[in-house]
């Protein structure tokens, strides 16, 4: 090993040696940074599935009392028309009963109230509840059960027993018209 | 922080990683006077990690079918997130991998790092070539395109001259004919194969290690003087070389991402036409023409694997017990004969047998004899001779008493840039060559000629053609607003099915792709004579000449053949196109479509913007490629120049 005065020289400069050497280190650190990037943002949804963004769904057809599962992102959403039964008892519901406190008319959209349109996964993780076609058990509150550890949605879509810690969650939609929904596009969305 | 020491020496005590490191790659005492050439053995291994990396994640969407293969590769480029940079950082980087091991090759014969006691530590690296050969090989069938069917057709072919050879076929294909099972299972061996690379590597770093780095004098060191540590003198050197590198690589990316490959491979294999000119990619070349050089398929096959295969033998054909051509006079223009005769080789490769040269009048074929008869005579002949009859000139007493001349490295810059010569020189057409709005390192698409383009496309091209990798909603490049383009794909009709079960048509969605103008090929060929209308999507990179060619396609015409020209019934006869007659009927004429803009449209202008947007069709990523491409070498620049320093720096202290 050669270490000679040109070396000492260096020491006697530690201001200008150590910024270049910061600097040098900085500079690959950044760019192995980026370099990462394009390979973690691949994995991410491609275009044209990011572009699959919106089903649309006619109601008509869909009786009182009766339930569809559309899927809308590879997730099936439950299109539930409620009974007048139903809704009178989604709606007097006391607060205070709810594991997660939410009114129905938050659930629904004003002057659609028969309507309730839920994404049919469990909060809990992540199976699909019974109860969306007549034959299927919908547990003591009328609405889904989940076969996989029991929980138990009202009319509303709310749980009612854990051990799920969410209610069943909204997804964006708007009414095209009154027998027409767009999944996927919030309500002022273009 | 002494937290940190105790449970390092915890570790190491029980699994010795640090001590490892600490003698492996910090102190590993490393000769002094190593010079840039021996950059190249890091940059190969850095070369491997980026090519498995980014293979990987290549992999996460590729779809390894025949029937799916091309369109998920497009699929990639198109609509993964960074896909069009992954690819061509693959597939530009095979031809990186290639250059940087080729120099570390011809540097390792030029210093004799073969001779002993390295003699395993090189036969380690003639088996990380093999194994390099065959997973590029296997990796170029992958995209399914013409010259992938072709070169998987060809080369496994060569094992049919074995006994037992139209089994061994068989059993490569795992069928009568490359297909669907040979795609599978080459993508899976094309998976592997890095990872045994990786051991193999593993094995020549072990053998390296044992007796230390050669040098340019081919002396071993004797002095504990002679010797520095590998870091941070040599990891700094690395790092200044992997910037110039990484500078290089990022231009073939981001500016010329196609310079390596073929047009034929954007045409998707088919298994009843072999395209007119099937060339292997260009590190095959030399091979490839001692292959063909020989005019028996038993030998050709026995002497193109024998050219790998010698290699195998070299520290022992070699004779001479001097190990660098500094001190070997004659082996040094022997050296450099050799060299350019492999580039004479691949460039032999690259052209038709029957090419004759004018200056001389020999032809490819008889090149390709002498060529090739000089590679091995290099082995067989002037190895052995030169070792018993060459005098060489007085070693010196210890590495740090020799001054190196500067030419030897001015040698070597000339010598990597004429490896790149066998690429020059095609055999192009010659096309009237146009100015484009997105050509050269700044150029964008003008919006203008794109609309209009997609116009011409619309009323005049699609009636026969397709554009199925491309998406209603990419129309958003073009300047079409989200209703616009909705309303544009209404006019499209999608095939479906209807929840009765019948076959019905729905207006298409901006998600949908282009709708092809007839419902499979069969109907396509029957409506057009019999030809085949090619898909749209991809025309300007899968024709030789690009945009150039598909524009004088349509632009030059003529209504009178010349008199010799008999032209077919049904044909129509255009001298841009390969033999001259096309069933495609002269498809622009001045004034056939009315623009917006209430301009003109002649021929010419029409052919203009319908090219620009098929340019645009088949790389909708150019404009995002070339600005990220800017900010990748200024990246790179910086650097370069800091490591540059960083090295001066660090270097001052070895005398």
């Amino acid at each position: 090993m050669t270490k000679t005065s040109s070396e000492n020289a260096l020491k006697k400069d530690p201001t200008r040696r150590d910024f270049l050497l910061l600097t040098a280190g900085a500079v690959g650190t950044v760019g192995a940074a980026y370099f990462a990037w394009p390979f973690i943002d691949s994995m991410n949804p491609a275009a044209d599935i990011l572009a699959q963004s919106t089903v649309d769904v006619d109601l008509a057809p869909i009786p009182e009392g009766q339930a569809i599962t559309v899927v809308w992102r590879g997730k099936p959403i439950f299109v539930r028309h409620r009974t007048a039964a139903e809704i009178q008892e989604a709606e007097k519901t006391p607060l205070s009963d709810l594991i997660d406190p939410e009114p129905d008319k938050e659930r629904v959209k004003k002057d659609h109230t028969p309507w309730l349109i839920v994404v049919g996964i469990c909060t809990h993780l992540g199976c699909i509840p019974t109860g969306n076609t007549p034959t299927q058990n919908r547990g003591k509150y009328g609405g889904w059960l989940c076969p996989c550890h029991g929980s138990l949605y009202d009319t509303s879509g709310r749980v009612r027993r854990g051990p799920a810690p969410l209610n069943l969650v909204i997804p964006p939609y708007t009414f095209l018209t009154d027998t027409t929904i767009r999944i996927g596009m919030g309500e002022g969305e273009a | 922080m002494k937290i940190f020491t105790n449970l390092r020496e915890w570790i190491d005590y029980r699994l010795p990683v640090f001590t490892f490191i600490d003698r492996e790659l910090t102190k590993y005492p490393t000769p002094k006077n190593l010079n840039y050439l021996w950059n190249f053995g890091s940059l190969a291994g850095i070369t491997l990690m980026v090519m498995i990396i980014s293979g990987i994640f290549l992999a996460m969407h590729y779809d390894p079918a025949a029937d799916k293969a091309f369109d998920s590769v497009e699929y990639i480029m198109r609509n993964v997130n960074y896909g069009w940079f992954m690819r061509y950082l693959h597939a530009n980087g095979a031809s990186m991998f290639f250059i940087v091991v080729y120099i570390h090759m011809f540097r390792g014969l030029y210093y004799g790092s073969y001779k002993a006691p390295r003699e395993l530590l090189w036969m380690l690296g003639v088996v990380i070539l093999i194994l390099m050969m065959a997973t590029a090989f296997m990796g170029y069938v992958l995209p399914w395109g013409q010259m992938s069917y072709w070169g998987a057709t060809v080369i496994t072919n060569l094992f049919s001259v074995f006994p037992f050879g139209d089994a061994i076929v068989e059993w490569l294909w795992g069928g009568f004919s490359v297909d669907s099972p040979t795609l599978n299972r080459f993508f899976v061996l094309h998976y592997l194969f890095p990872f045994l690379i990786i051991a193999v590597v593993g094995l020549h770093l072990i053998a390296l290690h044992q007796h230390g780095s050669n040098n340019p004098v081919g002396i071993e060191c004797k002095e504990p003087t002679d010797k520095i540590p590998f870091h941070p003198y040599y990891t700094v050197k690395d790092l200044f070389g992997l910037g110039v590198f990484a500078l290089i690589w990022s231009y073939f990316i981001f500016f010329n991402p196609n310079f390596f490959g073929e047009p034929d491979n954007y045409i998707p294999a088919n298994p009843l036409v072999t395209p007119p000119h099937i060339v292997p990619e260009w590190y095959f070349l030399p091979f490839y023409a001692i292959l063909r050089s020989i005019p028996n398929k038993l030998f050709g096959v026995i002497a193109m694997f024998g050219a790998v295969l010698v290699l195998f033998f070299l520290p022992w054909l070699d004779r001479s017990k001097v190990r660098s051509a500094t001190f070997r006079p004659i082996f040094k223009w022997v050296f450099w004969t050799f060299v350019v005769d492999c580039l004479i080789l691949g460039y032999v490769g690259g052209h038709s047998p029957d090419y004759i040269y004018e200056a001389t009048g020999i032809s490819n074929q008889f090149l390709g004899q002498i060529t090739t008869f000089y590679y091995f005579s290099f082995f067989f002949i002037m190895l052995p001779l030169l070792g018993m009859y060459e005098k060489p000139l007085p070693l010196p007493a210890s590495i740090s008493q020799v001054k190196h001349p500067k030419k030897r490295k001015r040698f070597f810059v000339l010598f990597f840039l004429s490896s790149l010569s066998p690429l020059l020189g095609n055999d192009t057409p010659s096309l009237s060559y146009q100015t484009w709005s997105f050509q050269g390192p700044f150029g964008t698409f003008d919006r203008k000629d794109l609309q209009q383009g997609f116009q011409i496309y619309k009323e005049v091209c699609a009636a026969c053609h397709g554009l199925k990798h491309l998406r209603f909603r990419d129309l958003a490049a073009l300047g079409y607003t989200p209703e616009e383009i909705k309303a544009i794909a209404a006019e499209y009709k999608i095939a479906t099915v209807n929840d009765e079960g019948d076959a019905i048509e729905r207006p298409a969605l901006p998600t949908d792709t282009f709708p092809g103008p007839y419902k499979n090929e069969q109907a396509a060929r029957a409506a057009n004579n019999g030809a085949l209308p090619p898909d749209l999507s991809l025309i300007t990179k899968a024709r030789v000449g690009g945009p150039d060619y598909v524009y004088a396609l349509l632009t030059e015409y003529e209504s009178a053949p010349p008199k010799d020209v008999e032209v077919a019934k049904g044909m129509h006869y255009n001298p841009v196109f390969p033999g001259g007659q096309i069933a495609m009927i002269p498809p622009l004429i001045d004034g056939l479509v009315t623009y917006d803009n209430g301009e003109k449209p002649s021929l010419n202008q029409m052919a203009k913007d319908v090219v620009t947007f098929l340019a645009w069709t088949a790389e909708p990523e150019l404009e995002t490629r070339k600005s990220m491409g800017y900010k990748v070498l200024i990246y790179f620049l910086v650097f370069t120049i800091l490591m540059y320093f960083v090295m001066k720096l660090i270097w001052r202290r070895v005398k």
